[in-house]
């Protein structure tokens, strides 16, 4: 029987946020500039409100997460499962149409639920340097909430294609209303790239819908075809001759391409990724980290969730590709961002939107090798990947929003300015780089450990990145905190008083920050906090893809 | 009783934490140094005792004590684990005991500082981070160290971060630390490399696991190509923590830190983790007999290369940097000749006297006023006595004057090298052995005698407080008599059976590198004439060298010296800069790779290429809608004739084909 729980959780926690929308709805924004700014404050507050409700139902998931279960393959595998028809229809020439509304987590979902509540969390705090609007970004934040949320849970293909594009509309309007200078042109190329692997997506949905068929449960005796991603996994369901029947056909190999292609522009791996480094850059800062933080590990959960398992001879194929392309993308996003050093405008936020690429790299490399340690590992990476580059976006906005510039010659010398900052600032900056004690070293080695038992030429050239990272981070650190405070940053923020009391962070920016260092060094001490959730779930998954792929050996 | 382990790195980590996280508030540096040297000094205590307990009745192996599973998948699990043997033991008593004198010292050297609780807090943490480097019993738990000391020197050299540092490329002191992480970094690389190829071979990463297997299977293992790519990607990682050639260039730029900071952590502790690493893997490096040579050329160039360019520097701090460079130089090269022993001897010995010459160094600049310029002090005998006489003693014991510490332990590594690989590699060690004794008793003299060459604008030299001279007298009274504990047997051997007291404690540990080397290797007998001979000769190279520095450097004008400089202005230049690998590095590996990045991949591969193609497929599509745009003209007639145009040729189509 699957695992379900006494209270439909995971609908709570994914449509909590439309919930939040509809009562934002309801508060008008005021007439009056008191008014205005009263409502906004309860805008404000009403969305840390909505966001601390679901991080809570994600720690209950947490506690009552059941170790034991490995989910992958096996629909009594997955937990705090909901499941009844949605669309259910007969249509003339292409037969009955069956939706299933199906939500369901396990080892490889849970994670990523969890990073996805804390990360909202921290950036609802993070929004509040958002001026213009307030009403509308908070509404479009939450629909992006809700979204991400729905992605993770989804075990229904076409349920997780419905939110999968939800999260390209209010994304497209965060970045294209409250954005950068150039704004438009970067919400647009981001619209355009994700949308081209959406359509991708979508067209070997189609196919595989034909290709499964699963017995109906309203007509005994009767077969339906089926979105149900757990179903897709079993051989069994295959109709002889439909279109992805037969294993190892190049159609499947094509299609296989084509998903990976569509998950691999959201991850970004290179050479897809130039949409990346101008979203960011123009992005507001809460935007920057949830974009970091959580929508990056989409495409990486898609390849896991339904690319790998669905087409498992063609990731055997394509393998020893995917892995080169990741460390390609560690090494490029390293040296871009290095690249960045040498430029006379030094933009601090495209720096650390290409180390994301090269982060990210880990993560491809990790669950390229399909050993239990690299796929843990890199599950591992996107979890700390999505809590400390948002760490590492916000301390950037915390000066964006004193200064109004990221430019790294703009600094120098803040640490005396704001101690406590530097000290936050130092912990990520650190973290980044994969320092023992903190979470992306346990995940960074893990990787490399997986990677190097099936790829270690690529393990060996991915491991100068780290050499390439310290260099990249810790020359900006030094250039913004270390070194003479410039002559035009002596007096204090905001001479007014009215903005930025202190000079240091302020106790918003502190509640945002504070948490997710907390969270990073206690899971460099303890990672076994995350990584027994997904033991078992990965373990179940190597185990169903050993026949198809290379697991260790020396080629490549 | 080894249980006790747990607190040892515990009770750093604490002061650490409180210390970083209150000191702010406490403000009282009486308070804030008595937290940050008791922790240390308690850990001390508890490993003497482990120590005393253990020399008396000796385990039959390891004992390890298990703290808690730090990273577990499935059958892969990674314990935070200590492992309690003879070399982890006194490590980790040369860490916490020259690391507890180190912590007093800096209550007087930090005086007044208004970052002392950071201060103090970064020391805690780097003794922590030492410990679990020592103490580790497998490879991830020493790499936490590795990267962790790698940490704490980082944030220490750029203590004092507003304040500028002159140096290749250099403008802050937080760039010396940058240098220095980084650099560190490429031996790290070899480190972690190293780490997955054990895990691959014997899929564990525990020390004692790995060494059995090794020593286990040694005729199979021996001179493989595996164990050689194991052991020289931990050499890579060795010389990036100990500074040796490539990878030195970051300890002479490392002296932008506070003195205390240069003394614990790059002379005494964190430099030798390399010597750690290699002696606790002494069966793996004793199976790659190609990595040992490695090893051995790369510690005589270093120990070289480094020595000469000592000679020459006129900045006090540089000079005993250049010399640690060095005096690591010997201990690799005893190393890679398959002295073990020895090379840990030296250590400590090193330890003591080296400490004691960056602490001598520290009061030295601390009585000055901040001066580093050896040319600007002179005749500061008569106002620092105290730190004069302890110098002085550190000198001796670096020169290898006989019977002070430094004279056994560097001894036994040339006779070693010589035992072992012949009369060049002797030579060039007793080379270098010669300039150390030349640049020290130049140093000493420039600033202990002679006349006064500074201004007194700033006050007088005075002697520093009994803070920082009560641990200068117990460094000084160590560097004295600290080598006794190494008599070599053709000294002592009247007086006992096996005299070496440090070679009897980790025979133990070295048992099976020997048995492996000895097994390869045509064991060959030396006389003890030639090994008195040859210790006589290295003796009478140091006095020469004191003799050379007394001549040229007791005359006021420096008439000799200057005419060397005159006339070999070539080598002078070339040694002044260090042989300009500074500059080789910059031009070479950090340029290059930060044009490509940013003329190339970033500037026209990324944007011009990759964003091309996008942008180019974009506006593509729009001059193509451009162009169909036009047929829909909205002049009716036109689309009349497309539309009989179409008729026309559909049934062509349907008539001809």
């Amino acid at each position: 029987m699957p695992q379900t729980f006494g209270f439909p959780i995971l609908t709570w926690i994914t449509f909590l946020p439309i919930l939040g929308m509809i009562i934002l709805a309801l508060i008008p924004a005021g007439k009056d500039e008191l008014s205005r700014d009263a409502s906004k404050k309860y805008f404000r507050w009403l969305t840390v409100g909505i966001s601390f409700v679901q991080l809570v139902l994600a720690l209950v998931i947490f506690g009552n997460f059941d170790y034991n279960l490995a989910g992958i393959n096996d629909p009594n595998g997955f937990q705090f499962v909901e499941k009844f028809t949605w669309i259910k229809a007969n249509l003339p020439m292409v037969g009955s149409i069956n939706i299933e509304y199906y939500l369901g987590i396990d080892g490889i979902s849970a994670p990523m639920v969890l990073l996805t509540t804390i990360v909202c969390f921290v950036a609802s705090f993070t929004s509040f340097s958002v001026k213009k609007s307030v009403k509308g970004y908070m509404a479009m934040y939450l629909l992006l909430n809700t979204a991400m949320m729905g992605c993770f849970v989804a075990l229904d293909f076409f349920l997780f294609y419905v939110f999968w594009e939800l999260m390209l509309i209010p994304m497209y309007f965060l970045i294209g209303i409250w954005g950068g200078p150039r704004k438009e042109y970067a919400a647009i190329k981001f619209f355009i790239y994700t949308f081209v692997g959406s359509v991708f997506m979508l067209l070997v949905m189609v196919g595989l819908y034909f290709t499964y068929q699963i017995p109906d449960p309203s007509n005994p005796g009767m077969m339906m075809h089926t979105f149900n991603l757990v179903a897709m996994l079993d051989p069994a369901n295959i109709v002889p001759g439909s279109i992805f029947a037969s294993i190892g056909s190049d159609i499947r190999l094509i299609a296989f391409a084509a998903l990976f292609i569509g998950f691999a522009i959201k991850v970004p791996i290179v050479p897809f990724h130039t949409w990346l480094p101008d979203a960011h850059v123009e992005a507001p800062t809460a935007i920057s980290v949830i974009l970091a933080g959580v929508l990056l590990k989409m495409g990486t959960y898609g390849m896991l969730r339904i690319a790998f398992p669905i087409f498992p001879e063609a990731l055997g194929y394509f393998q020893c590709w995917i892995s080169t392309l990741g460390m390609i993308s560690i090494i490029y996003g390293a040296l871009c961002a290095l690249g960045q050093h040498k430029v006379g405008k030094r933009d601090l936020k495209k720096m650390i939107a290409y180390s994301s690429v090269s982060h990210m790299g880990y993560v491809m490399i990790g669950i390229a090798s399909m050993r239990p340690e690299g796929i843990t590992g890199g599950i591992f990476q996107m979890f700390n990947h999505g809590t400390i580059t948002a760490m590492l976006f916000m301390i950037v906005g915390v000066i964006y929003d004193r200064a109004h510039t990221r430019g790294l010659d703009d600094f120098g010398g803040l640490a005396n300015k704001m101690p406590i900052y530097t000290g936050l600032m130092t912990i990520a900056f650190f973290a980044a780089i994969g320092l023992p004690g903190m979470s992306g070293f346990i995940s960074e080695t893990m990787v490399f450990l997986g990677s190097f038992q099936t790829y270690p030429l690529n393990t060996m050239l991915s491991g100068l990145g780290i050499i390439l990272g310290a260099a990249y981070m810790l020359w900006a650190l030094q250039k913004v905190f270390f070194g003479k405070l410039p002559e035009k940053w002596q007096g204090p923020w905001d001479p007014t008083g009215k903005l930025y009391k202190g000079d240091d962070v302020n106790a918003i920016e502190l509640t945002a920050l504070v948490p997710l260092a907390v969270v990073i060094i206690v899971l460099g001490i303890c990672p076994s906090l995350v990584l027994d959730l997904m033991t078992n779930s990965v373990n179940h998954f190597v185990e169903f893809m050993k026949p198809f792929v290379m697991i260790g050996g020396i080629n490549c | 009783m080894y249980d006790l382990v747990k607190f040892v790195p515990l009770l750093p980590l604490l002061g650490f934490l409180f210390l970083g996280l209150l000191g702010n508030k406490i403000k009282n540096e009486k308070i804030i140094g008595s937290i940050g040297c008791g922790t240390v000094g308690i850990a001390f205590v508890l490993l003497f005792s482990m120590f005393w307990n253990f020399i008396q009745a000796p385990p039959e192996s390891a004992v390890i004590v298990p703290i808690y599973n730090w990273i577990t998948i499935d059958d892969f699990n990674i314990q935070i684990a200590y492992q309690v043997d003879q070399l982890s033991l006194l490590f980790g008593m040369i860490i916490t005991g020259v690391g507890f004198l180190i912590h007093v010292y800096s209550i007087g050297y930090m005086h007044g500082d208004r970052s002392f609780f950071r201060f103090f807090s970064y020391l805690n943490l780097f003794i922590f981070m030492m410990l679990n480097l020592v103490l580790a019993n497998n490879f991830l738990v020493t790499f936490l160290g590795w990267e962790g000391v790698g940490l704490c020197s980082y944030l220490l050299i750029g203590f004092w971060y507003d304040k500028k540092f002159q140096g290749t490329r250099l403008t802050w002191t937080g760039d010396a630390a940058n240098k220095a992480f980084i650099t560190n970094r490429v031996g790290d690389y070899g480190f972690l490399i190293g780490m997955f190829l054990v895990f691959i071979t014997f899929g564990t990463l525990e020390y004692t696991s790995v060494n059995q297997a090794a020593s286990n299977a040694y005729m199979s293992y021996y001179g493989s190509g595996i164990m050689t790519a194991i052991t020289i990607m931990f050499f890579l990682g060795c010389t990036g923590k100990s500074a040796q050639l490539p990878l030195a260039i970051w300890l002479p730029d490392a002296m932008a830190g506070p003195t205390s900071v240069s003394a614990l952590i790059h002379a005494a502790t964190m430099v030798t983790s390399g010597i750690f690493l290699i002696a606790r893997n002494s069966v793996l490096f004793a199976l790659a007999p190609d990595t040992m040579t490695v090893v051995l050329v790369v510690g005589i160039i270093t120990a070289f290369t480094a020595a000469s360019v000592g000679l020459v520097q006129n900045d006090l701090k540089k000079v005993l940097a250049y010399s640690t460079v060095s005096q690591l130089g010997f201990m690799f090269a005893a190393l890679g000749a398959g002295a073990f022993t020895a090379g840990v001897f030296h250590v400590m010995t090193h330890a003591f006297f080296k400490g004691l010459l960056f602490l001598a160094a520290g009061a030295i600049i601390h009585g000055m006023h901040d001066e580093q310029n050896i040319k600007k002090m002179g005749g500061l005998k008569s106002y620092m006595p105290k730190t004069y006489f302890t110098f002085l003693i550190a000198t001796f014991a670096i020169s290898g004057i006989p019977f002070f510490s430094g004279f056994f332990s560097k001894d036994e590594i040339l006779w070693s090298v010589y035992a072992n690989n012949g009369i060049l590699p002797w030579a060039i060690l007793a080379i270098s052995a010669l300039f150390t004794a030349f640049y020290m008793f130049r140093l000493l003299y420039l600033v202990f005698f002679g006349k006064e060459r500074f201004n007194c604008e700033h006050g007088k030299p005075h002697e520093a407080p009994a803070t920082m001279t009560i641990p200068l007298i117990i460094l000084a009274f160590l560097s004295a008599f600290g080598g006794f504990l190494g008599i070599p047997d053709v000294l002592g051997s009247w007086a006992s059976e096996s005299p070496n007291l440090i070679h009897n404690y980790l025979s133990p540990i070295f048992a099976d590198a020997n048995r492996v080397l000895h097994s390869h290797a045509g064991h060959s007998s030396h006389s003890s004439i030639l090994e008195l001979g040859l210790m006589l000769v290295s003796v009478l190279l140091a006095v020469f060298g004191i003799y050379k520095a007394k001549q040229y450097y007791s005359d006021p004008a420096w008439t000799s010296p200057r005419k060397l400089v005159r006339n070999y202005n070539g080598i002078y230049r070339m040694l002044l800069s260090k042989y300009k690998l500074d500059e080789f590095y910059f031009a070479v590996v950090v340029d290059t790779l930060l044009n490509f990045s940013k003329n190339f991949l970033w500037k026209i591969f990324d944007v011009k290429g990759i964003d091309g193609v996008v942008n180019g497929t974009a506006k593509g599509t729009l001059a193509f809608a451009d162009v169909a745009r036009k047929i829909q003209s909205g002049i009716v007639q036109n689309y009349a004739l497309l539309m009989t145009a179409g008729i026309v040729a559909i049934l062509c189509i349907y008539i001809f084909i």
